[in-house]
């Protein structure tokens, strides 16, 4: 039986995210365990922090990848709005916050957290599809 | 754009699994071509008239 190239897609990135949130997950607890404990040198906490930091990129370039693998034009084009959803949401708080930091309405933040925020906004691009396509946007 | 593409998985007798596996495409695909929520590319509508062996006109309405 021929493997469904959709879900074949999805399952590859299914491995490489995980594997890249393993290495997150664990440079992220060990380096702050490590530090803790006193026992991270300088050098050692920048690379953990380098790290950290390339991983996060990775995610981006493994949802990169998942929408070039898609063959699925209707499924790839809900991903892409997802994703525009998720940065328009990101980008807009980053520059709200960044205005009200600077007019020292509210404490600045550190700057990780924007990616968190995509990532949230990636949520509610999935329930915009939903209500707008009527599909979450797994590959079924 | 109106399409014919219910009506003629009907004559057939194939639910929307069995299209979307003819297509090689998700089933959400079909269904949301079907109730007119997105238009297919020009290579999706093509094979979509392949695989019902009709051409393009009588499947999808461009003044729908």
């Amino acid at each position: 039986m021929a493997t469904n190239p959709n879900r074949a897609a999805a399952r590859r990135y299914t491995i490489r995210l995980l594997a890249v949130m393993t290495v997150y997950v664990a440079a992220l607890v060990g380096g702050q365990l490590a530090m803790k404990n006193g026992l991270l040198p300088d050098t050692a906490a920048i690379a953990i922090a380098l790290v950290c930091g390339l991983c996060i990129a990775l995610t981006f370039f493994v949802m990169g990848r998942f929408m070039v693998e898609m063959q699925d034009e209707f499924l790839r084009m809900l991903m892409v709005r997802q994703t525009l959803i998720a940065a328009a949401f990101a980008l807009s708080l980053a520059a709200f916050h960044g205005f009200l930091s600077d007019f020292d309405a509210i404490p600045r933040v550190d700057a990780y957290w924007w990616p968190v925020l995509f990532f949230i906004g990636q949520f509610i691009g999935q329930v915009s599809n939903r209500l707008t396509y009527g599909t979450w946007g797994s590959c079924k | 754009m109106k399409n014919r593409l219910k009506v003629l998985r009907a004559e057939r007798d194939w639910s929307q699994g069995d299209l979307a596996e003819r297509l090689e495409v998700s089933r959400q695909s079909v269904n949301a071509i079907e109730t007119g929520k997105y238009d297919p590319s020009l290579p999706l509508a093509f094979t979509i008239a392949e695989v019902f062996g009709l051409p393009i006109e009588q499947i999808f309405d461009p003044k729908g």
